[in-house]
């Protein structure tokens, strides 16, 4: 692609003490895209993730959305200048009804909206996860995917300029995975640019554009889902040297 | 939802303005035991509430409430006799949220039972930190307060704190502050990558609180007229406040309200009729409140009400 990068990840490094959870990754995100990063267990997806989001500090490297240098701010302040994210493990608000979860994106985002205009937001988002007719209920009366529904509205309610997904389709079963993954891809069709951790293979094929593949905190590999995952390296990574 | 005024809330405003009204002509009935009674429920009351605006939401448990009663007295004890009354009570307002402030600041990274530790722990500290100025430089450790206010004038006074708490809470509630303390309190890891500064929401509120409690410190300095850092900063303020906004249940803005009046009652009647094991009977009772009530007693009305009215919970 042509255009300017919307997110732009250069040299991005995290150290635990000796340990480089991630190393020198360096990539762009462009406008509309979605750019899947995948990886062995442990090969520091989430961390770079939690770098971005502003959960973690980098120890070295930028991040920078469009001219928006964004190294090194709180979560806070990341939050609000438009990167969205939901969790690995789902983190829903349990005192907080289904809308109101809903409204935090919306009320504390980028665009800080707030009252009758944040409850519209929250009523259209919740429709267009599947969840309408459910706003007064809590979110622990709910199932798994509900409650990832319910995380996924609260990210976009902030309307974000990227949303990081850390690995939003795990644990869900066949038919919950269909809909998630028609989700993504409305989502995409609407040109919402987005960074997603992901495992479950037909979702990397279906959805993302193209592929960052990290293992051991370094970047192995870069392309198209079908590039990559040819790859040599990759498959040696995930499979071991013998199957490659 | 939170926005518009619902009409449940405007008959608890009228109701509440109603029962202020009738609550300040009790001096005019009596002005011995019962006003006396009343102003440590009102006292109490207005703690308690200020306590509950920033520990009900967040779940953060503070034992600092004594730092503040204490520097709100020891503001009238430096002041009340250069200063009117009023700028005594703003200065008082002002040292409790700037102490608030610093707090705040120095324990936004702790929570759970570090900060219960630190915000007892600063309480003492404080309470050291005014003898050994005593001692060292005025050479004295207590002080005498004279003030001349009738106790009906106290009381009045707490009655504008307890309003004034009960104002500033249901106002926070329904502001976007509020909103951010129910998710800090919720998930602080979520409410900061949805854009929410907790340390600012958190620091905000407590100064707000501890701005209140030094208030209550202020205006009952002079039912002491003698006060020197033991009585001032007594811990028991601080773990009195924490029983009594429990036992109501700190969730609910007028749950610190209906745990005040049954703790004070029970502590009059325990304390004249068994005055040297007050304290282990007190204990007894909050054992007993938080293994039978954890709700509190309003979470407990509340269940109560909706069972008369067969809603389900």
């Amino acid at each position: 692609m042509s255009t300017a990068a919307l997110l732009s990840i250069s040299g991005l490094t995290k150290a635990f003490g000796g340990l480089l959870a991630v190393n020198q990754i360096s990539f762009d995100v462009h406008q509309g895209e979605i750019v899947g990063l995948l990886g062995p267990n442990g090969s520091g997806k989430t961390t770079l993730l939690n770098v971005v989001s502003g959960a973690l500090p980098p120890t070295q490297g930028k991040v920078r959305l469009r001219e928006r240098e964004l190294t090194g701010l709180p979560p806070h302040q990341i939050a609000r200048a438009g990167i969205s994210r939901s969790f690995q493990l789902v983190r829903v608000l349990p005192s907080l009804t289904a809308l109101e979860n809903v409204m935090v994106g919306a009320v504390f985002g980028p665009d800080a909206v707030w009252g009758a205009e944040a409850e519209a937001i929250a009523r259209a988002l919740l429709e267009r996860v599947g969840l309408s007719g459910r706003e007064r209920q809590r979110p622990e009366a709910m199932t798994y995917i509900d409650q990832k529904r319910i995380e996924l509205a609260r990210a976009l309610a902030a309307d974000p300029q990227v949303l990081l997904l850390d690995e939003w389709l795990a644990g869900l079963n066949p038919t919950e995975l269909r809909t998630g993954i028609a989700l993504i891809e409305s989502l995409h069709a609407e040109g919402r640019t987005i960074l997603m951790v992901e495992h479950v293979m037909d979702a990397i094929r279906s959805l993302c554009d193209r592929c960052v593949v990290m293992n051991a905190g370094t970047k192995l590999a870069e392309g198209t889902p079908e590039e990559v995952l040819s790859n040599h390296e990759v498959i040696a990574a995930y499979l071991g040297d013998e199957n490659a | 939802m939170i926005f518009p005024m619902q009409r449940r809330e405007v008959v608890a405003v009228a109701a509440s303005t109603a029962a202020l009204a009738l609550l300040a002509g009790l001096p005019l009935a009596d002005d011995g035991f019962w006003l006396a009674l009343a102003i440590t429920i009102a006292s109490y009351v207005a703690m308690a509430t200020a306590w509950a605006l920033f520990s009900g939401p967040t779940n953060y448990i503070s034992l600092a409430t004594a730092a503040f009663f204490g520097s709100g007295a020891y503001v009238v004890s430096a002041l009340a006799e250069n200063a009117p009354w009023p700028l005594v009570l703003v200065a008082a307002a002002v040292v409790g949220a700037l102490l608030a402030l610093a707090t705040g600041l120095a324990t936004l990274r702790l929570s759970g039972m570090y900060f219960v530790i630190f915000s007892f722990g600063l309480a003492e500290l404080i309470r050291q930190l005014v003898t050994y100025y005593q001692t060292q430089v005025t050479g004295s450790v207590g002080r005498y307060i004279f003030v001349t206010i009738s106790a009906a004038e106290i009381y009045w006074q707490l009655l504008g704190l307890c309003a004034i708490s009960l104002f500033a809470g249901w106002a926070i509630k329904r502001s976007r502050l509020g909103f951010a303390l129910r998710v800090i309190g919720d998930d602080e890891t979520v409410a900061a990558h949805s854009g929410i500064d907790t340390a600012r929401a958190k620091v905000l509120l407590f100064g707000i609180s501890g701005a209140l409690i030094a208030l209550v410190g202020a205006v009952m300095a002079p039912r002491f007229t003698y006060i020197e850092p033991q009585i001032a900063y007594s811990p028991m303020v601080s773990f009195q406040v924490v029983i009594m906004a429990l036992l109501g249940g700190s969730k609910r803005l007028w749950g610190p309200l209906v745990g005040v009046i049954p703790f004070v009652l029970l502590h009059e009647w325990i304390a004249g009729r068994f005055p040297n094991h007050t304290h282990l009977l007190l204990g007894l009772v909050f054992l007993l409140v938080v293994y039978f009530v954890p709700q509190g007693v309003s979470g407990w009305l509340e269940k109560a009400w909706r069972r008369l009215r067969g809603t389900p919970t």
